[in-house]
């Protein structure tokens, strides 16, 4: 019997998979040009992860700021990434960003206003000018929901609680992919000339860590199972801030802003340690005194042109994640093993106007009163950097007929993200993803499902649950969050990599016998993370090979037995891709020749920062 | 430390299913949600619930706790007397698939019936904070659906062929009150919506966990506009005097 | 997929997993209101003691019997009493007070109830009549002027004996004051009010009226957020007020003048 006719079977020309800021945007552009177009994801529709997104979206709309333009955004994106971003990713985002939100206010977008009228937008880390598109601090929810009806009424098909396990090639091209609906457990097949991954990042591999049960890694390790390379995979980003207690709700989230609003990081000493952190390069706009620190939040809250320095708590995110490690590690941590994170010396009406969600998800689940007491705050895992390496202007993978765009590809934000690049990031390159997935699928012809590919895919889920012998996936998923987060975390050596690299050996194969005794294939989570498991063992693999490979420290990745950069890997990307003998490779790719003009722009910066860095 | 907590967790798909007691570690500030995982992970590894965010924003976790409907990561276990049982149920008006998840898709399908944002011809997208601020509020909607569940219209009376909820009230609203949108909803509201099955006895603003005001804000003015457009007797009167079909909307503007 | 209708089990009225004492709040609710509604109609009906000195009760107001000198044979309080009874019966707070309290529709959030798939709701008679709300408010602000005449009046004393009224203050007054001002709280915060000064508006800055109403909406905005405890205050005043001038006027009470 054919697979065709043995699974539910479903044809189009392009296949979404997530259906995040990413994948929406993907699909609805597809959509708009014509092709029949299928929007694929494992939660209901509207949840993925893009809707906890809060800051803003990134744009250099000069709204506020005039002086603000492409160039500069552009500018700020390299040096935030340490000169390893893909440059052309980066000139068409900072480009293309203000038009992609504009479009998404004729959608139904209500974002905050100017008194004149126009979208307001706010400072962040990083960026030189007043830069992020926002909704108080709900952003992402607002982008999500936008774009969710924006698609429904497109006539997008979209298939909710249903998670693919794996892409189907027709030689070298993709053919489309296999699925399992979440709710019966029984399998689909989508047909599809061209597919686009849009399924987020990693962070699930880790123990603390904002991100949701969705963050498995499946698109990158679909992707390089079906062929593709993955680029640039030991930058992640810890944010500084997650919360470190109660036990049920560390990692979650805490916002930057807090910091741009007054927040006060101390040690269990009183001290406001991160003045002692201020790399050279960042001297001349941080302030090396508590005084000037606190004369700037004045400056800034009085609506006033700052004369002062930037507080050192609003260094970069790397450079503030490190610093609050070194404080834990050395005996100065808060009880619960955090530092805290003050804002309560400012007016408590200020603290819930500006803040309320924050407000909200301490006082409701730490049942502290950050009006009036002050909030333990750690590193958490928050977003991969690397991912799906992708052609900057189509987003096509290494495999034909496959793109990718969103957290899950690589290349826009180099060593180290920018708070709300991500946003614009999912707008812009969603978009480029969805036109030249349709296009390709206007010039491909109709692909054909293998199936032995297929009945492989169906076997692979099947023997979850025929094998007697196996472990229980959470015992394991448990085991490598706890590896992780010790041996491949904030800090990297030498030594703990290797032993990283061994110990996810054994893992990979005790995960190939795991199995699940409870329940049959309805709605049963425990079956779901079997799989979900094979995937982050993976990317957990591809993650501590190329920080391995990496022998600097550069942005979100620091070696302590390397640091400082390294004028060799300034020159590469690193790519991991699954080698002939079906193994694990790792390679420096050069970066791409950037134009003259291009250059030039950034050359002062660079060499500044090369020097003193 | 080491307190235990009964649970009690319906388990079970739409042939029948019972409640399951457990017993869960309790862990300081612990949530309900905390306590199912917990159960995935050493007792029921196919225990099924929904769950994305785990801080209030996604509207994943909906369920009935102790006999309220109420988000799963939002319900802290201190709430409740140390004694009480944590009695954890599907939300109730909607198929249930398996132990806490339930078929929400009628929701999803009621969305696409409302005509989305139509800007007018004369939209310049010039917007101010005052107009923003009244449809922001509208926007926090996580679709938890907690408001569908409970209103009565929809759990006791069943008549979702006959009336949107509480959910897409506050979406109709939301259009509705947008200033650059062009298109008059009143009478898709007064007819498929179902505007007055609502009684407006605010059990969806109870449960609100974005704590909008859906009967007051959303579903309220928008009874009134339909009065406007078909239950006014003084401005019918006028509309067959002056002959108009927008007596008054003109100069209002809309 | 499941189909669209969710298999309801049939519901028992107050069946529910709560656990919680919900059926405090329509308790109450039914012993307020009948408390009301029983008194309001027996003072109705006694078509006397509703004047004393300068005060005059609010369910006698506007006192047509002594304007026009008509000689009523019946309670001329029938002929006001039902605009502020249609007032408040087709107010959105008090639908949802005896919606859940009388008819048990429902008696409580999450709680059984046992209509069926027959309910209307306000679609068809006689509920869809509540969309006349907007009527009575009309006719209540009119009766509502006349309260806040009658509370100007209670600060005038005429005696007897000097002829000239005087200016002063009695509890009578402050009871009357009381009742008119809680009248307006609840009259002001009326959801059709909010609608019509400026809720009905798409756009609140497209012009200067525009930016007027929307301050007066906020306003009245402010008030709505409470009105259900207006809703309660002015009722118990209202009929406190009647009660007051009731006992004074029966010798019951002694009024006390302040000054
Ligand atoms: C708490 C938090 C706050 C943040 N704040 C900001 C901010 O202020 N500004 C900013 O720019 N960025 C922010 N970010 C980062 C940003 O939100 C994310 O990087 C971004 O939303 C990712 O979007 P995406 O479209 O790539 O993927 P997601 O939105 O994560 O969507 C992934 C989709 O893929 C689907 N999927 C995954 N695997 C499969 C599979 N196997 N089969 C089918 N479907 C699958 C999922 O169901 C989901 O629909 C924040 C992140 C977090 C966690
Ligand atoms: S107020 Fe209306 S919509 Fe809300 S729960 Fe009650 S009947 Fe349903
Ligand atoms: S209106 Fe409130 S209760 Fe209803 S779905 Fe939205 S957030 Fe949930
Ligand atoms: S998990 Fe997102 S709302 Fe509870
Ligand atoms: S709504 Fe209560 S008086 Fe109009």
């Amino acid at each position: 019997m054919s697979a065709e006719s043995k699974y539910e079977t479903h044809e189009y020309d392009v296949l979404v998979i997530g259906a995040g800021g990413a994948g929406l945007r993907a699909a609805i552009e597809a959509s708009a040009m014509g092709a029949r177009t299928a929007l694929v994801c494992k939660s209901l529709l509207g949840k993925a992860h893009t809707v906890m997104a809060e800051g803003g979206i990134a744009a250099a709309m000069a709204n506020v700021d005039p002086q603000d333009g492409w160039e500069t955004h552009f500018k700020d994106t390299m040096r935030g990434g340490v000169f390893v971003n893909n440059w052309r990713m980066a000139q068409l985002h900072a480009q293309q960003a203000p038009d992609r939100v504009r479009e998404l206010e004729r959608w139904g977008a209500v974002f905050d206003r100017t008194h004149d009228g126009k979208i307001l937008q706010r400072a962040f880390g990083g960026h030189t000018y007043r830069r992020l598109v926002h909704v108080g601090d709900r952003t992402g929810l607002e982008m999500i929901r936008t774009l969710q009806e924006k698609g429904v009424h497109q006539g997008i098909d979209v298939f909710m609680e249903c998670a693919v396990t794996r892409l189907l090639k027709d030689g070298d091209r993709i053919a489309g992919a296999f699925a399992y609906w979440r709710e019966t457990g029984r399998y689909v097949i989508f047909k599809s000339k061209a597919v686009v991954l849009c399924t987020g990042g990693i962070g699930k591999a880790y123990k603390i860590t904002s991100n949701s049960w969705e963050y498995t890694g499946d698109g990158q390790a679909l992707a390089y199972h079906a062929g593709a390379e993955l680029l640039d995979m030991e930058f992640l980003q810890f944010h500084p801030t997650g919360m470190v207690w109660p036990p049920g709700v560390s990692g979650l989230l805490v916002t930057e802003s807090v910091r741009g609003d007054g927040g006060q990081l101390r040690n269990n000493k009183g001290e406001r340690f991160m003045f002692k952190h201020i790399p050279d390069r960042y001297k001349p706009q941080i302030s090396e005194t508590e005084a000037e620190a606190n004369q700037w939040i004045a400056e800034i809250r009085a609506g006033k042109q700052p004369t002062a320095r930037k507080p050192a708590e609003l260094l970069p995110r790397d450079i503030v994640a490190r610093g609050i490690y070194m404080e834990v590690k050395e005996g100065r941590g808060s009880p619960h093993g955090g530092v805290f994170l003050d804002i309560s010396h400012m007016p408590a009406e200020y603290v819930k106007k500006k803040l309320p969600s924050m407000y909200h998800q301490f006082k409701d689940l730490a049942d502290v009163d950050i009006t009036r007491e002050p909030m333990e705050v750690g590193p958490t895992t928050h977003y991969i950097m690397g991912g799906i390496r992708v052609n900057p202007d189509t987003q096509e993978s290494a495999v034909p007929g496959l793109f990718a765009a969103g957290e899950a590809a690589g290349g826009l934000h180099g060593a180290n993200r920018l708070g709300g690049n991500s946003l614009s990031d999912l707008l812009v390159f969603g978009k480029l993803a969805g036109e030249h997935a349709a296009q390709h699928a206007k010039t491909a012809g109709p692909p054909k499902v293998d199936d032995a590919q297929a009945d492989g895919a169906a076997r692979e889920m099947n023997e979850f649950f025929t094998r007697a012998d196996g472990e229980n996936p959470y015992q394991i998923h448990a085991e490598l969050q706890d590896m992780m987060q010790s041996l491949v975390g904030i800090f990297r050596v030498e030594d703990e990599l290797r032993k990283s690299l061994e110990k996810l050996a054994t893992l990979k194969n005790r995960a190939a016998r795991v199995c699940i005794k409870e329940g049959n294939k309805m709605f049963n989570p425990g079956w779901h993370l079997c799989k979900d498991l094979q995937n982050m063992i993976l990317i957990a693999e591809a993650v501590a090979r190329a920080a391995q490979f990496r022998k600097e420290s550069r942005g979100a990745h620091s070696r302590l037995d390397h640091p400082g950069f390294n004028p060799e890997f300034a020159k590469v990307n690193t790519v991991a891709f699954k080698g002939r003998d079906g193994a694990m490779q790792l390679e420096g790719r050069p970066l791409p020749e950037m134009p003259a003009e291009l250059k030039q722009l950034i050359e002062t910066e660079k060499n500044h920062k090369e020097r003193h860095g | 430390m080491a307190e235990v907590r009964k649970f009690k967790v319906y388990r079970g798909d739409k042939n029948g299913g019972q409640l399951t007691e457990y017993n869960v570690q309790v862990e300081p500030g612990m949530v309900v949600l905390d306590g199912i995982h917990q159960i995935q992970r050493t007792q029921a590894a196919d225990l099924a619930c929904r769950w994305n965010c785990k801080a209030a924003k996604c509207g994943s976790c909906s369920a009935e706790v102790n006999g309220k409907p109420r988000l799963l990561c939002k319900t802290r276990l201190d709430d409740f007397d140390p004694a009480e049982i944590i009695t954890v149920r599907p939300v109730k008006t909607f198929p249930l698939i398996r132990d806490l998840v339930c078929d929400v898709s009628w929701n999803f399908e009621v969305n696409k019936k409302i005509p989305p944002l139509t800007p007018k011809k004369t939209a310049d997208w010039v917007m101010h904070q005052e107009d923003m601020d009244r449809v922001q509020e509208f926007r926090k909607c996580i679709e938890c659906f907690l408001c569908q569940n409970v209103c009565h219209v929809l759990r006791n009376h069943d008549l979702k062929d006959r009336f949107y909820g509480p959910r897409f009230m506050v979406r109709i609203a939301c259009l509705e009150m947008h200033p650059m949108d062009g298109l008059d909803r009143t009478k898709l509201l007064k007819d498929e919506a179902g505007l007055g099955f609502c009684n407006i006895t605010k059990c969806c603003t109870e449960v609100c966990p974005e704590e909008i005001h859906i009967t007051d804000n959303a579903i309220i003015p928008l009874k009134e506009r339909v009065a406007d457009r078909h239950y006014d007797p003084l401005r019918a009167f006028w509309r067959k005097i002056m002959g108009a079909d927008h007596p008054c909307t003109c100069a209002d503007g809309g | 997929m499941a189909g669209i209708l969710s298999v309801t089990d049939p519901d028992r009225l107050g069946k529910t997993d709560r656990v919680d004492a919900w059926w405090v709040e329509p308790l109450l609710t039914v012993l307020g209101l009948t408390a009301f509604i029983v008194y309001s109609t027996w003072a109705a009906f006694q078509g006397d003691h509703y004047r004393f000195g300068p005060y005059l009760s609010p369910f006698y107001s506007p006192n047509i019997k002594e304007w026009f000198g008509w000689n009523l044979d019946f309670s001329f309080a029938f002929s006001i009493l039902w605009v502020p009874a249609g007032f408040r019966a087709t107010c959105y707070y008090y639908r949802k007070a005896y919606y859940r309290s009388y008819f048990m529709d429902p008696p409580g959030c999450a709680v059984g109830e046992p209509h069926g798939r027959s309910y209307l709701g306000e679609t068809e008679f006689p509920f869809i009549l509540q969309n006349l709300h907007r009527c009575f408010f009309y006719l209540a602000a009119i009766v509502l002027a006349f309260l806040w005449y009658d509370a100007y009046e209670a600060f005038f004393f005429k005696d007897a004996a000097t002829g000239p009224a005087t200016f002063g203050m009695g509890v009578g007054t402050i009871v009357l004051l009381v009742n008119v001002v809680t009248l307006t709280g609840f009259s002001f915060g009326c959801n059709s009010l909010r609608h019509l000064i400026g809720g009905k508006l798409d756009c609140f800055t497209c012009g200067a009226t525009a930016r007027i109403r929307h301050k007066l909406w906020g306003g009245v905005s402010l008030l709505n957020l409470r009105h259900t405890e207006w809703a309660w205050v002015s009722l118990f005043a209202v009929g406190f007020a009647d009660l007051y001038v009731r006992l004074c006027s029966m010798g019951i009470w002694h009024d006390i003048r302040i000054f």
